[in-house]
């Protein structure tokens, strides 16, 4: 909670930074803060923060996943297949991605619970395997649904009017209820109480009668299937899907959204707000560069900069505080 | 389980013939074991016996390869620690300790949750988690988090775990090995009233004291056979040592050498954690002082600023006259003082590498730019010898050695360095006797040949028998220094505890 409100400061230290320097001295408007800007940045805000949850289910269990960027393009490839090559219906295209996805992650849960190979190992090994794969089934051609799926474009492209102007966008939304459906399984429910414990000490977990493995397996599960829906929701989003670069590196914005927000490497450790907070702060600040900077040149400089500055600061912070704690 | 009735007079749990082996190791050999309702039996032997391999076979935490567990005489297979918690069997281990991440609540009831479908009753465990609470004493709020409690109170959550789990069965492993003396007596009298209410209890230790304190029954392990059993009446030191090792341990204090010049001299050194007591004494040549005080007085935070591992406020060390400016433990290494840390495993080993590159490791010499094997061999071969390391070769992995042995390694690697004084916290925990004893002849040996042996121990019959000398810390303080007739249990005790008093 603590580390939320951290990262809370943060991004709103930033967002304020960038309205302020924003200004436009010509329409005398912060262009930060106009509807088109915000709504790019929400919505942008809502697709990404699909993939932190993803990968924070797997980061609690003290595991890793590095395919998160191929699973998505796996679902970004998939979906326009199913829905314009083989003319299955919108919702029948949608579960079957899921499913398929959700299988990934039964794999990967199977690998490392079952057999007991390393998180790493697993989904580095995933992460070159399913986008090598999706290159050789797209046959390297760019995925699209041309002018079918309207409807199913709504769930990422649709806004929900709020004002004259501007308008909330559905991903958002979508993030809202994965957030909101992830709290109520982590702090109400036996299987978040027993993710929790799992990650933190796995053994005395078991010596508890916790059914570890089939958690691990079940968190794996989790995260492929969000991973993979929010492929679905970036590919309605674009309309077009080339497998060789669709949601390339993603799993880093994923993981490093999940840390920023307080989601510790080591398991046992993360709250739902932080993910939020650590995901919106991770595409606020390539906003803040491309509005300040007229081009994303220094994006990756910038965010390795900031994550950086934020991982020093919490780490002197707590120092300082456990030295005024010791007793005089 | 089998459909059997159970029998009122059967024993609670019985292990009948259990045999066990491990790749190259043969554990367990046939070894019996009862316990009945209300009854303390003390689980005696020598690390390596077949002790922690008979409580895990009882826990359901190994399948033993033959013989039968019996609970109220009923035959029992456990497939795993789950089921024997299920069958009222609960191991509270000392290693395994909690999820740190849940709040006592959640840790107490863990694995057994109360639920409402998928959805946890959150206000009922909470309420429910007071009265076990308040039934092993321990004065906790359910929502604290468990990392933010002390050793002896996760103890204490442990056991109302078990108690939770409505166990008949209580299996301890060294539960007081970390805890002060007010929480070990709290421990204690807990287990006296389980005993009262029926329950059974399996109680491993190396404190001797505490065998004799508690137990009603003492059984013997060696080697993994049955070396026999004590009733209450015949447990005494000596008849336990018996037991566990089959010869008389030389226990009497060693006659003190003259001391020689003094080798370590500390004038005013204060610790981060007591940064208003600053500290002074000195150790000369061929003498062995000891440091006692409870868990928490400062004495491994003295130690460890000593030799630099952390920050030393102020105050000045001299090592045979030269003063000791600071540069961390290589350079109080290269003046010739050391430090065997407190925990082996996490700072005195690696635990991966074998015993050649361990006990080189801070003296490692380099030919050119390359590791001088030949001076790494001989003093691997060496070491082991001088030692008495029972290791197949010198190229075995340090962790698959006993506890006592990893103790030799940690010395040697030290005594490679040619110290002028040696400092060891804790030196024995988790060693078994008869390695304690080898240890015990080393060190004296060492002062004999003028080293200074200066040893932090929570132990007091260890610091009794072992110390010329022992300095009583208190608050990170010295409270008293005594020697010769006045180094008694009680004399160490009251110094130690006075604060307390007040």
């Amino acid at each position: 909670m603590k580390k939320a409100l951290g990262i809370g400061v943060l991004l709103l230290v930033v967002a304020a930074f960038t309205a302020w320097r924003s200004h436009d001295p010509e329409t005398g408007r912060y262009v930060f803060l106009s509807a088109y800007n915000l709504e790019n940045l929400l919505q942008r805000i809502g697709l990404f923060g699909v993939l932190g949850f993803a990968a924070a289910f797997v980061i609690v269990t003290g595991g890793i996943d590095l395919s998160i960027g191929a699973v998505v393009c796996v679902a970004g490839c998939v979906l326009p297949w199913l829905l314009r090559d083989r003319g299955c219906g919108g919702g029948a295209a949608l579960v079957l991605t899921l499913l398929l996805c959700a299988g990934i992650g039964l794999w990967h849960g199977l690998l490392v619970a079952g057999l007991g190979l390393q998180p790493f190992v697993v989904t580095l090994c995933g992460l070159l395997l399913y986008r090598g794969w999706m290159r050789g089934f797209s046959d390297d051609q760019t995925m699209g649904f041309g002018d079918a799926a309207e409807g199913l474009r709504w769930l990422a492209t649709g806004k929900l009017p709020l004002g004259e102007s501007f308008g909330l966008p559905v991903p958002l939304l979508a993030l809202a209820f994965i957030a909101v459906g992830t709290w109520v399984v982590w702090s109400r429910t036996v299987w978040g109480r027993h993710l929790f414990a799992l990650g933190r000490n796995e053994e005395a977990a078991r010596f508890a009668g916790v059914p570890t493995r089939r958690l691990t397996i079940a968190a794996y599960v989790a995260c492929s299937l969000l991973a993979g829906f929010g492929g679905c929701l970036f590919v309605l989003d674009v309309n077009s899907a080339q497998a060789s670069s669709f949601g390339s590196f993603y799993e880093l914005y994923a993981i490093a959204g999940a840390v920023l927000g307080g989601v510790a490497l080591r398991g046992g450790e993360g709250s739902v707000l932080g993910i939020v907070l650590g995901s919106a702060l991770m595409q606020v600040l390539p906003n803040t560069i491309r509005l300040l900077f007229d081009s994303d040149r220094m994006e990756f400089a910038v965010v390795g900069g900031v994550i950086l500055f934020g991982a020093i600061a919490d780490q002197v912070v707590g120092r300082w505080a456990s030295r005024r704690r010791r007793p005089a | 389980m089998t459909p059997a009735a159970a029998r009122p007079d059967a024993p609670l749990l019985q292990a009948r013939g259990v045999g066990k082996s491990y790749p190259g190791v043969r554990a367990l050999a046939g070894v019996d074991f009862s316990l009945r309702r209300g009854e303390v039996a003390a689980l005696v032997g020598e690390n390596g016996a077949g002790k922690s391999t008979l409580m895990k076979v009882l826990a359901g935490v190994v399948q033993p390869d033959d013989g039968q567990i019996l609970l109220d005489g009923r035959a029992l297979r456990l497939a795993g620690p789950a089921d024997a918690l299920r069958a009222g069997i609960a191991l509270i281990h000392q290693e395994l300790s909690l999820c740190d991440n849940l709040t006592v609540a959640g840790a107490l009831f863990l694995g057994a949750e109360l639920r409402r479908g998928p959805f946890l009753r959150r206000q009922a465990m909470r309420s429910q988690a007071r009265e076990w609470l308040q039934r092993v004493g321990l004065a906790v709020d359910p929502d604290k988090l468990v990392a933010g409690l002390a050793p002896g109170q996760k103890q204490l959550l442990e056991i109302a775990r078990a108690l939770r789990a409505r166990a008949r069965v209580l299996i301890m492993d060294e539960p007081t090995s970390s805890l002060t003396m007010v929480e070990t007596a709290r421990l204690h009298e807990v287990v006296r009233e389980l005993r009262g209410e029926g329950v059974g209890v399996v109680y491993i230790s190396h404190r001797l004291d505490e065998v004799k304190a508690l137990a009603d029954r003492a059984v013997g392990l060696r080697d993994g056979r049955n070396s026999g059993e004590l009733p209450r009446e015949a447990i005494t030191h000596e008849a336990l040592v018996d037991l566990m090792v089959g010869r008389q341990l030389a226990t009497a204090r060693r006659q003190p050498h003259a001391p020689g010049e003094v080798a370590l001299r500390v004038d005013g050194v204060r610790t981060l954690a007591f940064p208003g007591a600053p500290v002074r004494f000195e150790v000369r040549r061929r003498e062995i002082v000891g440091i006692a005080g409870l868990l928490g007085s400062g004495r491994s935070e003295l130690l460890r600023a000593l030799v630099g591992v952390d920050e030393r406020l102020g105050g000045a060390v001299a090592v045979a006259g030269l003063p000791l400016a600071g540069g961390g433990p290589a350079a109080a290494a290269r003046a010739g003082l050391v430090l065997l840390p407190e925990d082996r495993k996490a700072q005195g080993l690696v635990l991966g590498m074998n015993v050649r590159e361990n006990l080189s490791l801070p003296t490692l010499r380099r030919r050119g730019w390359l590791v001088d094997g030949a001076y790494e061999r001989d003093l691997a071969r060496r070491t082991i010898g001088e030692l008495g390391i029972a290791a197949n070769s010198i190229e075995q992995v340090v962790g698959s050695l006993s506890g006592g042995n990893q103790q030799k390694v940690v010395l040697g690697k030290w005594l490679a360095a040619t110290p002028k004084a040696l400092l060891l916290d804790e030196p024995t925990r988790g060693v078994d006797v008869g390695a304690r004893a080898e240890i015990y002849a080393r060190l004296h040996a060492l002062a004999a040949a003028g080293l200074a042996v200066v040893f932090v121990s929570s132990d007091l019959e260890e610091v009794l028998t072992l110390a010329d000398r022992a300095l009583v810390m208190r608050a990170g303080a010295i409270r008293a220094e005594l020697a010769g007739d006045r180094l008694t249990e009680r004399e160490v005790m009251l110094a130690a505890t006075s604060m307390e008093a007040e």
